[in-house]
């Protein structure tokens, strides 16, 4: 596969500036033609029977409205705004530097809840968000019992953990009490915060709220977190993206899988939790596959907020889902959720589960396809690939399908089997709407019923309608003149 | 080691077995046991390793976890509603857990959904868009945004499109060609409908196709040859568009080595473009002449003649191909109506220019009327050849003249389905075969199926157009 750009990780290299003086029509009347075609057959045809190297574009009608993208494509600032949004997306550098309570560094009160996706009230809440509320609530002292609690909920603060700089995983709730860990952007300066991973099973992010579930989150509270801050703040800094880009060279994609990154980030900490006799601590963490994914999700959140707020960018700078909605934010458009009917993951099920007892989609996680990982780097992850369909070639064909419809490659994310190419990163709005290609999700199934817990795993896209109001929002504001 | 028990639970056809250190992914664990409890017969299964978590999903399932098990054992718990079921799905574990049994090739990507994603595939210099007009803006934005030069040969693209792609090519130092540029040529590649023509001195821009087409068969039968042709859409020379294409295509060709001539093909600008045009031409090093279609101008075939004296090239004589059945109109003392049926818009213009005030209809079958829903008549031609049968037999005219245009992109052998038309024509039938001897079609084997039909064929449009006339003025 020829791919001269694969090494420039922001693509879309024409800007401004060549400028009516300049006669070169970029070597068109000087060099060896080379004819990229898009639409009659006949004309592509009509070349190769010439033998000039012809690259034919499967071009479909989009299914959103000609006239905005029109507009959209038309908009003065649009290439150069893209190419700052994602330069910031690629720039960011995150790095965990501290561990500490919500309360302090969200600053929310006693009787706020934040959840996952973007924002949603009581009454609309889904079972697994039910639980994870209840959960909390019990968890807080807010009541003694789940009906209690449901009572407390019905007019409890609650918000969007994005409208916070916070991500969370599943039901993604997030309570006073709760440990976060604290991402730095290095590069652009920028926080974000993310709850600690409780690990499989009965698990509040996914709706479980049964005493042993209150009880783990208390000796979370009570000695993981102060046990990670400790270590944290003895050995300094961690730089999360550089243990994420050995995770993609060991089987990881970082969503679903976070096998490796867990192991890279534990082998970091061990010596100052040994040293503090946090045994309890290391076998936690040591023993949670996933206890990384939080991690990855704070670095993606941390870096997808340093490319907001570009007037006239078409990036997607959030995706995420509260189990009723799936919604999104795009650079351009401010902190504007295009929301949807969240669907149900297709996937595999544990024990005797099925699609009848899974819960629409659900979770902030997919803040790591937002960053060009997860589903987008399913290529590097051909331990899990069974998840897209069962054979390794569709995990090389997902990652391949999302480079149609992101803006750069990333320079430090690579996967080795696609020859180390950059993973597809920074979701364009109007490439998704023009080739009606879904960002491929990877993602956990909560069980429908408030209490359940997880029930499977599998994939998941977006719906469609999400981007064509984004791109209708983008032609609203956008600046044409000729 | 495989340690199994049956028929222990309370159900009578369970199944437990315990794989010591048969390590699967939970992924091909969960998808084993999908597949295994949707076997006929089966009314549970799964298929995990034996973790704390999973032993507990087994015991919610109704199952008695086996004692010792370790998250390195893999368990296997079927229940059936019968031994043999049970059997068969058991049979079936091994299977569904074996490696699978040959690798398939990792397979290329798919194709490129976008111009933009396209360009990175291949080291590009050009986009040619024919997606339906009220895309190709989308996709010429795309070309430029990736540094690439683009050829719009859609139609129906609104002129506040072709604006903003003009101005942003501009900015960006590339050319807009189009919309609706059916023709060009690009360092020897035929673009669109295109004509190959040898290597030479002559560049063109464009404002019309087929006009291109006449030219640059011209210049390559008189051997002065074409450097580069560069179409600028119908539109350009109008006061709205203001002849932004044109005038970077002369930029670019006068900069060009190859080009000593540039010769502009289109209808006459409009004055105030006009204006402008000349004053840039000024300016230039190369010589531009104009070959503009008009009451009182020069034709096609004369502006190239100039052409060839400016080079100091001697004019041959273009080459013509009498008919081998004549048909004579009968002796009128009035002129008969002469009927044009064209293909090309321009050399439709320029037949009914000539034809001036005797008898004339012409139809230009290239039209947006005709072309609605079907392809255009140099790919399609089925259209024209009814009005030709029409026309030729029974018809009130008294001379037919028409248009044959070669090249890449028209259709491989346009005389094989006029011949038998022509060949029972019951008036004369005169063609302009515009082409060339190295198109794809062969210009001089069209020529002799045509003339042997019963047609006179004509290499120069402006020829053909005033053999026609004299034929239906009946001298």
């Amino acid at each position: 596969m020829h791919s001269p750009s694969s090494r420039d990780p922001v693509r879309g290299s024409a800007t401004d500036g060549g400028g009516p003086g300049n006669t070169g029509l970029g070597g068109l009347l000087t060099r060896d033609i080379g004819v990229v075609t898009a639409g009659t057959s006949v004309l592509a045809d009509a070349l190769a029977e010439q033998a000039v190297p012809v690259e034919t574009v499967d071009w479909r009608p989009p299914a959103g409205s000609p006239d905005d993208l029109a507009v959209v494509m038309g908009d003065r600032r649009r290439t150069a705004a893209d190419a700052e949004a994602v330069r910031r997306m690629l720039n960011a550098r995150p790095h965990l530097v501290d561990v500490r309570p919500a309360r302090e560094v969200l600053g929310i009160e006693r009787g706020t809840f934040l959840h996952a996706g973007p924002p949603l009230a009581w009454d609309r809440a889904s079972g697994p968000m039910r639980g994870a509320l209840i959960g909390a609530a019990l968890f807080e002292g807010l009541a003694g019992t789940p009906e209690e609690a449901e009572r407390v909920l019905r007019t409890a603060p609650l918000d969007s953990c994005h409208h916070h700089r916070t991500v969370g995983p599943m039901a993604g709730v997030v309570s006073p009490s709760m440990w976060m860990f604290v991402v730095e952007d290095a590069e652009g300066g920028g926080t974000a915060f993310c709850s600690l991973n409780e690990g499989l099973g009965k698990v509040l992010r996914y709706g479980a709220y049964g005493p042993e579930v209150i009880e783990r989150l208390r000796w979370m509270a009570g000695t993981l977190g102060p046990a990670l801050r400790d270590a944290v703040r003895a050995r300094g800094p961690v730089d999360l993206r550089a243990i994420m880009a050995q995770a993609l060279h060991m089987g990881d994609e970082l969503h679903n899988r976070n096998r490796a990154a867990t192991s890279l980030f534990v082998r970091e900490l061990a010596g100052d939790l040994a040293d503090a006799g946090a045994a309890d601590a290391l076998r936690f963490t040591s023993g949670n596959d996933h206890f990384f994914l939080n991690l990855a999700m704070a670095a993606g959140k941390v870096s997808a907020d340093a490319a907001r707020d570009v007037p006239g960018s078409s990036l997607v700078v959030a995706m995420a889902r509260n189990g009723t909605e799936f919604g999104i934010q795009v650079s351009g458009t401010g902190d504007r959720w295009f929301t949807g009917p969240a669907g149900v993951p297709d996937g595999l099920y544990l024990g005797a589960y099925g699609p009848a007892d899974a819960n629409p989609d659900i979770g902030d996680s997919t803040i790591t396809e937002t960053t060009g990982v997860g589903g987008f780097a399913m290529a590097a992850a051909p331990a899990i690939v069974r998840f897209i369909g069962g054979e390794v070639p569709d995990a090389l064909a997902a990652t391949q399908r999302m480079y149609e419809i992101t803006l750069a490659e990333h320079p430090a994310f690579q996967v080795p089997i696609l020859d180390f190419r950059g993973t597809p990163v920074g979701i364009d709005v109007t490439k998704v709407v023009r080739t009606g290609i879904l960002p491929v999700v990877n993602t956990g199934i909560a069980g429908r019923v408030a209490g359940t817990g997880q029930v499977g795993a599998g994939l998941v896209s977006p719906p469609a309608e999400v981007f064509t109001q984004a791109l209708h929002a983008l032609a609203e504001g956008a600046t044409i003149t000729p | 080691m495989i340690e199994r028990s049956e028929g222990t639970s309370k159900h009578s056809t369970d199944l437990i077995e315990v794989r010591s250190g048969a390590y699967h992914d939970s992924v091909t664990l969960m998808r084993a046991g999908r597949r295994l409890a949707e076997r006929p017969g089966v009314t549970g299964a799964l298929t995990a390793m034996a973790t704390a978590l999973n032993l507990e999903l087994l015991a919610e399932m109704g199952f008695t976890p086996p004692p010792g098990a370790g998250p390195d054992d893999l368990l296997v718990a079927i229940r059936a509603d019968d031994a043999a079921a049970l059997e068969a799905a058991r049979a079936a574990v091994d299977e569904l857990l074996a490696p699978s049994a040959e690798a398939r090739p990792f397979g290329a990507p798919a194709p490129a959904r976008t111009i933009g994603s396209a360009a990175r595939r291949i080291d590009a210099t050009l986009a040619l868009v024919s997606v339906p007009g009220p895309y190709a803006f989308t996709e010429a934005m795309d070309a430029l945004d990736a540094g690439l030069n683009v050829m719009v040969f859609s139609d129906n693209v609104p002129v506040e499109h072709e604006l903003v792609l003009k101005e942003t090519a501009a900015r960006r130092g590339l050319l807009v060609m189009g919309p609706d540029c059916g023709t060009a040529v690009v360092g020897g590649a035929g673009l669109g409908f295109a004509n190959a023509v040898r290597p030479g001195k002559v560049g063109l821009v464009a404002a019309s196709g087929t006009g291109s087409q006449q030219v640059m068969s011209l210049l390559d039968e008189a051997g002065a040859g074409v450097s580069h042709a560069l179409g600028v859409g119908g539109r350009d020379l109008s006061a709205e568009v203001s002849g932004r294409s044109t005038l970077q295509a002369l930029r670019a060709l006068d900069a060009d080595p190859a080009t000593e001539l540039i010769i502009m093909v289109s209808k006459p600008p409009a004055p105030e473009v006009g204006d402008l045009v000349r004053s840039a031409t000024r300016r230039l090093s190369t010589p531009v002449l104009f070959a503009l279609l008009g009451e009182g101008l020069d034709d096609l075939t004369t502006a190239v003649e100039k052409a060839l004296g400016t080079l100091g090239m001697p004019v041959p004589s273009w080459p013509s191909w009498p008919a081998c059945r004549p048909v004579r109109p009968c002796g009128r003392t009035e002129p008969g109506l002469l009927r044009g049926l064209f293909a090309g818009g321009t050399l439709c213009e320029e037949a009914a220019i000539i034809a001036g005030t005797i008898p004339h209809t012409m139809t230009d079958f290239g039209d947006d009327r005709y072309t609605r829903g079907r392809a255009h008549p140099m790919i399609d031609p089925t259209l024209r050849l009814e009005r030709l049968a029409a026309e030729t037999t029974g018809g009130a005219c008294a001379v037919v003249l028409m248009d044959v245009v070669l090249g890449y992109g028209a259709e491989p052998d346009p005389a094989a389905s006029l011949a038998p038309v022509i060949e029972q024509a019951e008036v004369p039938v005169v063609v302009s075969l515009c082409g060339t001897a190295g198109d794809p079609q062969d210009r001089d084997r069209q020529a002799q199926a045509l003339a042997a039909a019963g047609a006179a064929v004509f290499a120069s449009n402006a020829a053909a157009a005033r053999h026609a006339v004299s034929l239906a003025e009946g001298s």
